[in-house]
C-alpha cells in the first residue's frame, strides 16, 4: 500500500467512531434524496401514465382548424367577407374507413373509429344531456381502457340488445338506473329512441362517470341520423411520447385536426413541469443540508490532525502528498456513506412503496416510486463532491501553514 | 574545502503585525561536520527561531540559510521539503510522534516519504535505529505506551532515519526527568561521536550546554557569543 494510503487509512481506522459518524451523515443525506427523487419522480410518472391511459393518445376529429370559407372567398383572393355565415359542410370524416386504412399503414399503434353524440337520456321523469359515444368492442379495446373500467357488464354486452348503452357509474347512480333498465335517448337530429343499460363503467374521472354513455357506432349513427357517420377516430401510440409528432403528420395528411394528448393536456403539463422544479429544490436542498453535515465532520477531522500536518511537514513531506492524504479519507467516507446511502435508500423507497393507501377516489392503493440509477448518481457525486470539498479546503489550508506556527502553539 | 552542512548569512526573522516582533537578527554562522553545538540563551531570546531558521520550518524575513552551500530561500516549498528529508532531522521537546502508527511505521514514515529503500529494507532499517536505541522490546507499541525518555529515543531514531548529516534538536531534554535526560543527551553525544553526525541542540539546561564542543549564545534575537570548547568533553 503506498504510504498516503496507509496513513490515510490508519487515520480512519483509529477514528472508528468519528469515521462512522460521517459515513452515517452521508449515507444518511444519500438515502433520503434518492428517496425523495423516487417518490417525486415515481408519482409524476404515475400521474403521466393515469393521464396517458385515460384519453386517446392522438384523437383526429371533423372539426377543421378553421372555419370553412364560403365559395366567394375562394374565387375572390383579394376580399375579405364579412357577415356570411360560414359555408356548411356535411358532418363526419369523409371516407372514414379509407382513412383508416391508410394511417393503420404507418402509424405505430392501434386505430379505432368512433362518434361523438349529445343525447337528453330520460329516465324515470328525469332529463339529463349526456355525451353519447358510439365504439366499435372490437376495436376499442385496443385504444382505451374503457374495457378495464367495467363494473358491470362488458363492451360485448353491447350487442346484448338492438340500442344498448354503458352508462357512467355516477350516471346511473343519479339516475336510479341499473342493468336492463330501459331509458330513452333523444338527439339534437330529433331521432328518440328506446336503449337499454347493459352495464356501468368507472373510470375515476367524474366528469366522464356522470355525462358519458358507450353505444354501439351503428346505435350512435342512428341518432346523428346520418348512416355511416365517423366523427372521431381515436389513437393509441405505440410509444406515447411520439403522439405529437404523429398527430401533427395526421393533421397534414389528412387535413382534421389531429390532437394529441400533450395538447390536449397542456395545462397539466405546464403543472407538472413546475412540479419537477419543486422536486428538483427538495431533493437538491436535502442533498445540500446533507453536504453541509458531511463538510463539517470532515473538516473537524481533518482540523484535528493539524498537529500531524505540522509533523509531517517538518518530516519534509510535501504539501502535496498532505493534502492527499486527507482528500483519500475524505472520499473513503464520501464512498463508503453513499454506497451505504444505496442500500437505505432502496430500502427507505421499497417501505414507501409497500405502505398501503385506502382513498376513496382512486383505485391504486400503492404509493408509486420510480427506481432510477440517475437518482442514486446524482445523490452519489453531490456526496463525494461536498466530501472532497471538505477535506480538500481544510488540508490545503494546514498543509499551506509553516510547521513552526503549528510547533510553537503546541510547545 | 568542502563548503559548511549549514550555513546563516544575514539572517533576521520579523513575525509582521502592528506591533512586529524581531525574532533574530543579523546571525551569521557557520555549522560544520561532527560539531556538537548547543544554542543557549533566556526564555524569548529567539533561540529555537534560530533553529526553526536553521531547519527550513521557517523562512527568514532578510538574509540567506545555505544547505550545502545552497541557497534556501530561492528555493520551492517542495526542494525545502526535500532538503527536510534527506538533510536534515528534527527532535522537538515533544517527542511529536503520530500517534496512531507503531514506532516502527513512525520511524519508516521518513523513509517511506523518501522512497529509496524497499518496504522490506525500511522496515528493516527502521527496526535496526530503534534496537540501537534500546527500544527493541517495544517495535510494535504505540507512543502512548511508551515513557517520555523512550518516545524521545523514538524521535532520535526518526531523525536518524534518511541518514541525514545534521540532526537540529529544539529542547530535547526540556520535558524530561534527570535520568532520562542524561540518557537522551548521551545519545545525541554519540550520534556525534560514533555516527559522525552534526547535532545542533537548543538548550537552557546550562549543565548540559557546559558538556558540549560548541557554545551559541542568543540574546535578544542577537548571536552574543560563540565559545569552541576542545575537544568535545566525554
Amino acid at each position: 500500500m503506498s504510504l498516503v494510503l496507509t496513513i490515510a487509512w490508519t487515520h480512519v481506522r483509529h477514528r472508528a467512531r468519528q469515521t462512522l459518524v460521517a459515513i452515517a451523515g452521508v449515507m444518511t443525506g444519500v438515502a433520503f434524496s434518492v428517496m425523495m427523487a423516487a417518490m417525486m419522480e415515481g408519482s409524476q410518472d404515475d400521474f403521466i401514465r393515469t393521464l396517458v391511459d385515460a384519453l386517446p393518445h392522438i384523437s383526429i376529429t371533423d372539426e377543421l382548424r378553421e372555419p370553412s370559407r364560403q365559395p366567394a372567398d375562394q374565387i375572390y383572393a383579394a376580399a375579405e367577407f364579412h357577415g356570411l355565415k360560414p359555408n356548411v359542410r356535411r358532418p363526419g370524416i369523409k371516407n372514414p374507413m379509407a382513412t383508416i386504412a391508410s394511417l393503420q399503414g404507418w402509424v405505430p399503434g392501434a386505430l379505432t373509429a368512433s362518434v361523438q353524440s349529445k343525447a337528453v337520456l330520460r329516465f324515470a321523469g328525469r332529463n339529463l344531456t349526456v355525451a353519447i359515444i358510439g365504439i366499435d368492442p372490437r376495436t376499442e379495446n385496443e385504444v382505451s381502457t374503457l374495457a378495464s373500467h367495467m363494473r358491470q357488464g362488458s363492451l360485448n354486452s353491447l350487442y346484448r340488445s338492438s340500442h344498448a348503452i354503458l352508462l357512467g357509474d355516477r350516471l346511473a347512480a343519479k339516475l336510479g338506473a341499473r342493468v336492463n333498465s330501459n331509458i330513452t335517448l333523444a338527439s339534437a337530429q330529433g331521432i328518440s329512441m328506446n336503449a337499454t343499460v347493459v352495464g356501468t363503467f368507472h373510470s375515476g374521472f367524474r366528469a366522464t362517470d356522470e355525462t358519458t354513455g358507450y353505444v354501439l357506432l351503428r346505435t350512435a349513427q342512428i341518432l346523428e341520423r346520418q348512416t355511416g357517420i365517423i366523427n372521431e377516430i381515436r389513437i393509441r401510440t405505440n410509444d406515447p411520447m411520439q403522439a405529437r409528432l404523429i398527430s401533427e403528420r395526421i393533421g397534414e395528411q389528412t387535413g382534421y385536426k389531429a390532437i394529441s394528448w400533450q395538447e390536449a393536456q397542456e395545462d397539466l403539463l405546464s403543472a407538472i413541469t413546475l412540479r419537477n422544479v419543486l422536486m428538483y429544490t427538495i431533493v437538491g436542498a436535502i442533498l445540500l443540508v446533507a453536504s453541509f453535515g458531511t463538510y463539517n465532520i470532515i473538516s473537524t477531522i481533518t482540523h484535528e490532525k493539524t498537529r500531524d500536518i505540522a509533523i509531517l511537514k517538518s518530516l519534509g513531506f510535501r504539501d502535496r502528498t498532505i493534502r492527499s492524504i486527507f482528500i483519500i479519507e475524505a472520499l473513503f467516507i464520501g464512498l463508503t456513506g453513499a454506497a451505504f446511502g444505496w442500500v437505505l435508500g432502496y430500502l427507505l423507497t421499497r417501505g414507501l412503496a409497500s405502505l398501503e393507501f385506502k382513498t376513496p377516489f382512486s383505485d391504486y392503493n400503492h404509493l408509486p416510486v420510480l427506481y432510477s440509477l440517475k437518482h442514486y448518481l446524482l445523490a452519489t457525486a453531490v456526496a463525494l463532491l461536498s466530501s472532497v470539498v471538505a477535506g480538500y479546503f481544510p488540508a490545503r489550508a494546514a498543509a499551506r501553514l509553516h510547521p513552526v506556527d503549528i510547533i510553537r502553539g503546541a510547545t | 574545502m568542502s563548503p559548511p552542512l549549514i550555513e546563516a548569512r544575514q539572517v533576521t526573522r520579523i513575525l509582521p503585525g502592528e506591533v512586529p516582533v524581531t525574532l533574530v537578527a543579523d546571525i551569521n554562522l557557520a555549522i560544520g561536520a561532527r560539531e556538537f553545538i548547543a544554542i543557549t540563551g533566556p526564555s524569548g531570546s529567539g533561540k529555537s527561531s534560530l533553529l526553526y531558521l536553521l531547519g527550513l520550518l521557517d523562512l527568514p524575513t532578510r538574509g540567506d540559510v545555505l544547505i550545502d552551500g545552497r541557497s534556501t530561500t530561492a528555493m520551492t516549498e517542495d526542494e525545502r521539503a526535500e532538503m527536510r528529508l534527506s538533510r536534515l532531522g528534527f527532535v522537538f521537546q515533544f517527542h511529536f510522534l503520530l500517534p496512531e502508527f507503531s514506532i516502527t511505521e513512525n520511524v519508516a514514515l521518513p523513509m517511506r516519504a523518501l522512497g529509496r529503500l524497499s518496504a522490506r529494507g525500511i522496515t528493516q532499517r527502521a527496526e535496526e535505529l530503534l534496537a540501537s536505541l534500546g527500544l527493541a522490546d517495544h517495535l510494535r507499541k504505540t507512543p502512548d505506551k511508551l515513557s517520555g525518555g523512550q518516545r524521545q529515543r523514538v524521535a532520535v531514531a526518526r531523525a536518524l532515519a534518511n541518514d541525514p548529516p545534521v540532526i537540529l534538536a529544539d529542547e530535547p531534554t526540556g520535558s524530561l526527568d534527570t535520568a532520562a535526560t542524561a540518557q537522551v543527551f548521551g545519545i545525541l553525544r554519540d550520534l556525534v561521536i560514533m555516527r559522525g553526525k552534526t547535532v545542533v541542540a537548543v538548550t537552557h539546561d546550562l549543565n548540559l550546554a557546559a558538556q558540549m564542543q560548541r557554545r551559541v549564545h542568543i540574546v535578544d534575537g542577537r548571536l552574543a557569543d560563540d565559545v569552541q570548547a576542545q575537544p568535545p568533553v566525554r
